[in-house]
C-alpha cells in the first residue's frame, strides 16, 4: 500500500474511534444524569422512583434525628414550598437547619428518601459574600 | 503601628522605583538583543536533545531492546543530525571563533 | 495599616502595568533597556506584593479585628498556626495568595532564565504581568482585602473549624501554585508563538517549571484528598467535586504535555499539539480558579453568589481566542520537521498516552459541565453522579497504566522486534501470576482485578528497567551494583526519575482501585459496651469522653464529645480508637447563652487506624438528646437570673455549666451513631503519592551544567567526545 494512502485509513480509523467514544461519553451521561430539581419543582413533577437531585434549605424546626435516620424537609431557597425527607445515614457536619444542601432521593409514597451518602451540604462560612465595609 | 506602616509602604516604593528605573540610566547601555544569539540557543537546545537520544539509544541497546545492527544504524543516523547541528552551530559563529579554539586545542 | 494595604496593591498594580506596557514596547522596538526594566517591574510588583501579604498576615496574627476580614475569618480563640493561614479561607485573602504567588513564581523564573530565551522572555513578561494586572486588579477594585470593620468588635467569627486541619492549610497554597506555575508555560508559549520561536530551546527552558507547576498541583491534590479523607466524616479521598474536577483537568493535560515535549525535543514533531497542550492546560488552571468563584456549579466548597465571574469569563475568553488566533497564524512555523518512523515505537505509546490523557480531561470536563451542558440542551438542569464519572475513567486508568508498562520496552524510533519477546516474557508473567493468585484467593470483581493485573506487568517493566539497566552501567563501566544504580539514575534523571513517577502512580491507581472495590462500611447505633461487627472485625463501644477547651487566652474554643472504641479481629486485640465531634461556639446573638455552644459549627475527629494492608476508620455522631433539657434550663437561667450578674461572675458561671454539661454526657451517655469503615491498600495512596513527588524531583533536579563546546577538525569526533562528558 502507497504510504499516503495508508495515513488516510489510519485517519479515518481514528476519528471513527473518536466519534464511537465522543458518543458512548454524551449517551451515558444524558442517561446516567439526574435532574437538578428544586422543591417546588420536584412537588409540580414529579415521578415515583426515579432520581432526583433536590437543592435547597433545610427548613427552620423540621430536622428530627432517631439513631441513623434523619427527617427533615427542604424548602425553595427562597420560598416557603418544603419537600419532607427521609436520610438514613450520618448528616454532614456543618448540616443545620437553614443550610443549603444538595441530595439525591426518590420519591417513595408521600416522602422523598435520600440516597446514601448523597447528602452534601453547603459549607457557609467560606467566601461567604457580604460587602466588605470600607 | 501606622508608623510601622507608612515606613512599609515608602521603603517599598523606593525599592519599586530602584528596581525598575535601574535598567534604564542613561549609560547603562545594553547590546540589542540580537536574532543571532536566539538561534544558537535554539540549535544548543537542539544538540543537547540529540546527545540525550544517543545516549538513550545506547542504554536501549545495552539493556537488550535494540539488536546489533539495529542500533548501529539509529546511532549513525543520530550522528548525523548531530553533526549537522554542529556545523550549523560553527556557521553561526563564524570562522574567527573556531579558529582561535582550533589554535587553543 | 488599612490604608498602607490599599496603597501597596495601587503600586503593585501600578508596576504590573508598567511591566507589560514596558515589555511589549521594549521587545517591539528591540530597546534591551526597556525589556530590563520590564522583567524588574515584576520583580518590584513581588517585593509590593510581599509587602502587602506580610502586612495582613500580621494582622492575622495580632487578631486585629479593625480589618473585616480578620473580624470574620478569625478570632482570638483560633489557634495561632490557623490564625497565620486563615487569610486564604476568604475570597479576598485566597486572591492576594494567588496574586502573590504569581508574582514570586513569575520573578523566580524570570531571574533564572534571564539569559536565555531574549526574544520570547518579554512577550511572557507581558503575559505574567497581564495576569497580575487581572488578579491585582480584582484587589484593587472589587474585593479588597483591607475592608475595616465599623464599630471594631472584640471578637472575631473564627476560622470555619472544618478548615482547621494541618493539610488544609498547606492544600492553597500548593494548589494556587501549581495554578501559577502553569501560567508561566502558558507565558512562554505566547511568546514563543509571537516570535516565531517554536523549535526546542523554549521548550527545554520552562520544562522545569511545567514540572514544578505539575508537582505542585499533584501534592495539592493529594492534600485535599488526605483532608476529605480524615476530617470531612465521610471516609471518601475524592467525590468527583466540580472544584476537584477543576484541579486535575490542568494536571492531565500537564501530564500530557510533559510526555509529547519529549517527542518534539527528539523528533521535532508535534508542535501545534505540544503548543495547544500548554495553553490549554494555562486556561484550565483558570478555569480552575474561576470555578472556586464563581458558583456556578454546584459543589461542597459553596461560594455563593460570587461576583467574580463576569472578570473571570472575560479573562477565560481572551485567553482561549488569543490563543487560538497565535495557533492559527503560526500554522506554517507549527510544521513536524519529521514523521513516525514505525508504528511500533515509544512515539506512538507517547502519543497514545497523550490521548488517554487528553480523553480523560475530556471526560472530567464533559461531567464537571453536564449541568450547564444538560440546561443548555435540554433546558433541564441534571448532573451526572461519581458512578458515570467511575465508569468512563476507569477503562481510561487502565489503558493508561497498560501504556505505562508498553512505553519502556520499546525503543525509541525503530524497535528490534525479534528482542520484545525477551522484554514482555517476565512482565506477562508477573501479570499472569498475579492474575492466578486474584482469582485463586476468590477475587473476581472485573475492573479491579484487570486493574492489579496490569499494573503487575507494569511494575514488572520497571523493576526490570531498573535491574537490566544497572546491568548494562556495570558491563560499561565496572562499577558495583548500588554505584551502578546510583550512577544510571543521575546520568538517566528524567527516564528514570520518569519510572519512579510511574510507581508511584500505579502505586495510587492500586490503593484507589482496592479500597473503592473492597470496602466494608455501616452505620451503628451503639451504648457503651456494645459491639458492631465490621468485615471480620469487632468494634467496640468502650466509653464516652468529653473535654472544654479552653483557648490560650481563657475564652472557651470547643467542646468535644467522644468515644473510645476497641477494635478486635478473630478475639485479639487490633487496637483502641479514639474519634469525637467538637462543638464551636456561634457568634449568633439570637442563640441562648448555653445553646450557641452546641448550635455552632461543628467537626468530626476520625478515630484512623491507617495500616500498610487495612485502615480501620471511624467517626462518632454523638446524640446531644440527653443534654438538651440541661441545656434549654441553662439557656433560662442564664437569660433569667444569670443575665444580672456581673459580666467576670457570669463567665465563671457559664464556664462552670458547660463543664457540668459535659461531665453529664460521661455520666449517663446516650446512644452514639458510628460510621464504620474497613477500607483495604487506602495507604498505599498516600504512599503512592510520596514516590511520584520523589520521582518528580528526580526527574526535576538539573543535570549537571552541559558540555562546554569544544571545536575540533572532525565533528564525528567532537559528537563522540562531547558525548562521553556527562
Amino acid at each position: 500500500m502507497d504510504p499516503s494512502r495508508k495515513r488516510k485509513i489510519r485517519l479515518i480509523v481514528a476519528l471513527g474511534a473518536v466519534v464511537v467514544l465522543a458518543t458512548a461519553l454524551v449517551y451515558t451521561s444524558f442517561t446516567a444524569s439526574t435532574e437538578a430539581k428544586s422543591p417546588s419543582q420536584l412537588l409540580a413533577s414529579a415521578q415515583a422512583g426515579k432520581a432526583y437531585e433536590v437543592t435547597g434549605k433545610v427548613a427552620a424546626g423540621s430536622w428530627t434525628s432517631r439513631g441513623t435516620t434523619n427527617v427533615f424537609r427542604v424548602r425553595d431557597r427562597n420560598g416557603r414550598e418544603s419537600v419532607p425527607i427521609r436520610y438514613a445515614g450520618a448528616v454532614p457536619d456543618p448540616f443545620r437547619e437553614g443550610r443549603e444542601i444538595v441530595v439525591t432521593v426518590r420519591k417513595a409514597g408521600g416522602t422523598w428518601v435520600g440516597e446514601r451518602d448523597t447528602l452534601v451540604t453547603k459549607c457557609p462560612s467560606k467566601f461567604q459574600q457580604k460587602a466588605p465595609k470600607t | 503601628m501606622a508608623v510601622v506602616a507608612a515606613v512599609v509602604v515608602v521603603v517599598v516604593l523606593v525599592v519599586v522605583v530602584a528596581l525598575v528605573a535601574s535598567p534604564l540610566r542613561p549609560g547603562a547601555g545594553r547590546a540589542a538583543v540580537s536574532a543571532e544569539a536566539s538561534d544558537r540557543d535554539e540549535l544548543e537546545a537542539l544538540k543537547e536533545a540529540k546527545y540525550r537520544e544517543i545516549r538513550d539509544a545506547e542504554l536501549d541497546y545495552r539493556m537488550g531492546k535494540l539488536s546489533l545492527p539495529d542500533w548501529r544504524a539509529t546511532d549513525r543516523g543520530l550522528r548525523v543530525e548531530a553533526m549537522e547541528l554542529l556545523r550549523r552551530l560553527d556557521a553561526l559563529e563564524g570562522r574567527e571563533g573556531s579558529e582561535a579554539a582550533l589554535r587553543a586545542d | 495599616m488599612l490604608t498602607a494595604g490599599k496603597l501597596l496593591l495601587v503600586l503593585a498594580l501600578l508596576v504590573a502595568v508598567y511591566g507589560a506596557g514596558a515589555s511589549l514596547v521594549g521587545a517591539r522596538a528591540g530597546n534591551r533597556a526597556l525589556t530590563d526594566s520590564g522583567r524588574r517591574a515584576v520583580y518590584a510588583m513581588a517585593v509590593a506584593l510581599v509587602a502587602t501579604f506580610v502586612l495582613l498576615e500580621s494582622m492575622f496574627l495580632r487578631s486585629d479585628f479593625s480589618s473585616y476580614l480578620v473580624a470574620t475569618h478569625s478570632s482570638t480563640t483560633t489557634p495561632a498556626f490557623y490564625r497565620a493561614t486563615a487569610m486564604w479561607s476568604s475570597q479576598e485573602g485566597s486572591l492576594l495568595l494567588w496574586a502573590t504567588l504569581l508574582s514570586v513564581w513569575s520573578s523566580a523564573v524570570l531571574y533564572l532564565s534571564r539569559n536565555r530565551m531574549r526574544e520570547i522572555a518579554p512577550y511572557a513578561t507581558a503575559v505574567l504581568c497581564g495576569f497580575a494586572v487581572f488578579f491585582v486588579g480584582l484587589l484593587v477594585l472589587k474585593e479588597t482585602p483591607f475592608g475595616a470593620t465599623s464599630p471594631v468588635p472584640s471578637e472575631g467569627t473564627g476560622l470555619n473549624p472544618l478548615l482547621r486541619h494541618p493539610s488544609m492549610m498547606i492544600h492553597p497554597p500548593m494548589l494556587y501554585s501549581g495554578y501559577t506555575l502553569f501560567a508561566v508555560p502558558f507565558a512562554f508559549a505566547v511568546g514563543a508563538l509571537v516570535t516565531r520561536r517554536l523549535n526546542a530551546d523554549w521548550i527545554r527552558s520552562t520544562r522545569p517549571f511545567t514540572l514544578a507547576a505539575w508537582l505542585f498541583l499533584g501534592i495539592g491534590i493529594i492534600l485535599g484528598a488526605r483532608w476529605s479523607y480524615t476530617e470531612l466524616g465521610w471516609g471518601g479521598y475524592w467525590a468527583w467535586d466540580p472544584v476537584e474536577n477543576a484541579s486535575l483537568m490542568p494536571w492531565l493535560t500537564g501530564t500530557a504535555f510533559l510526555h509529547s515535549v519529549m517527542i518534539q525535543e527528539k523528533r521535532g514533531m508535534l508542535k501545534v499539539w505540544n503548543v495547544s497542550l500548554v495553553l490549554a492546560t494555562g486556561v484550565l488552571a483558570i478555569l480552575g480558579t474561576f470555578l472556586v468563584r464563581s458558583g456556578i456549579l454546584q459543589s461542597i466548597h459553596a461560594f455563593g453568589a460570587s461576583t467574580l465571574g463576569g472578570p473571570f469569563l472575560v479573562l477565560i475568553a481572551v485567553m482561549i481566542l488569543g490563543s487560538a488566533a497565535l495557533v492559527v497564524s503560526r500554522s506554517a512555523d507549527l510544521r513536524s520537521d519529521a514523521k513516525l518512523d514505525a508504528i511500533v515505537s515509544r512515539e506512538s505509546v507517547f502519543l497514545l498516552n497523550n490521548l488517554v490523557l487528553v480523553a480523560m480531561c475530556v471526560i472530567v470536563f464533559w461531567g464537571t459541565f453536564f449541568p450547564l451542558i444538560s440546561e443548555a440542551i435540554t433546558g433541564e438542569k441534571a448532573s451526572v453522579g461519581p458512578p458515570w464519572f467511575d465508569r468512563a475513567i476507569v477503562p481510561a486508568a487502565l489503558l493508561l497504566v497498560l501504556l505505562t508498562g508498553l512505553g519502556p520496552v520499546l525503543a525509541w524510533r525503530r524497535v528490534t522486534l525479534a528482542n520484545l519477546r525477551h522484554q514482555l516474557v517476565g512482565p506477562v508473567v508477573a501479570g499472569s501470576v498475579c492474575l492466578v493468585a486474584l482469582l485463586g484467593l476468590g477475587i473476581t470483581a472485573g475492573t479491579s482485578v484487570a486493574l492489579f493485573v496490569v499494573a503487575a506487568f507494569s511494575l514488572t517493566v520497571i523493576a526490570q528497567e531498573f535491574w537490566r539497566g544497572t546491568r548494562a552501567r556495570r558491563a560499561m563501566a565496572d562499577e558495583s551494583p548500588p554505584t551502578a544504580l546510583l550512577s544510571l539514575v543521575r546520568r538517566n534523571r528524567r527516564r528514570y526519575g520518569g519510572y519512579l513517577v510511574h510507581v508511584g502512580v500505579i502505586t495510587l491507581f492500586v490503593g484507589v482501585a482496592a479500597s473503592s472495590a473492597f470496602e466494608s462500611s455501616r452505620y451503628a447505633d451503639l451504648r457503651p459496651g456494645q459491639t458492631a461487627a465490621i468485615g471480620g472485625y469487632d468494634v467496640t463501644y468502650v466509653r464516652p469522653t468529653s473535654r472544654v477547651v479552653a483557648a490560650p487566652n481563657g475564652r472557651l474554643e470547643r467542646i468535644d464529645l467522644g468515644a473510645v472504641l476497641r477494635v478486635r479481629k478473630d478475639g485479639k486485640g487490633v487496637t483502641t480508637l479514639d474519634t469525637r465531634r467538637s462543638y464551636f461556639p456561634s457568634a449568633d446573638p439570637s442563640l441562648g447563652p448555653v445553646s450557641r455552644f452546641f448550635d455552632g459549627e461543628s467537626t468530626s475527629e476520625v478515630g484512623l487506624k491507617a495500616g500498610a494492608f487495612k485502615d480501620v476508620w471511624t467517626v462518632i455522631a454523638p446524640s446531644l438528646a440527653g443534654l438538651q433539657p440541661a441545656i434549654d434550663k441553662g439557656d433560662r437561667v442564664f437569660d433569667g437570673p444569670g443575665a444580672r450578674l456581673p459580666a467576670a461572675q457570669r463567665a465563671t458561671l457559664l464556664a462552670q455549666a458547660l463543664d457540668g454539661l459535659a461531665a453529664s454526657y460521661v455520666r449517663s451517655p446516650p446512644p452514639a451513631t458510628f460510621r464504620l469503615l474497613i477500607s483495604p491498600l487506602v495507604t498505599w495512596i498516600w504512599l503512592g503519592a510520596l514516590i511520584v513527588f520523589a520521582g518528580g524531583l528526580v526527574a526535576m533536579w538539573p543535570s549537571p551544567r552541559a558540555v562546554h563546546r569544544m571545536v575540533s577538525a572532525g565533528y564525528a569526533a567532537r559528537v563522540a567526545r562531547e558525548l562521553t562528558k556527562v
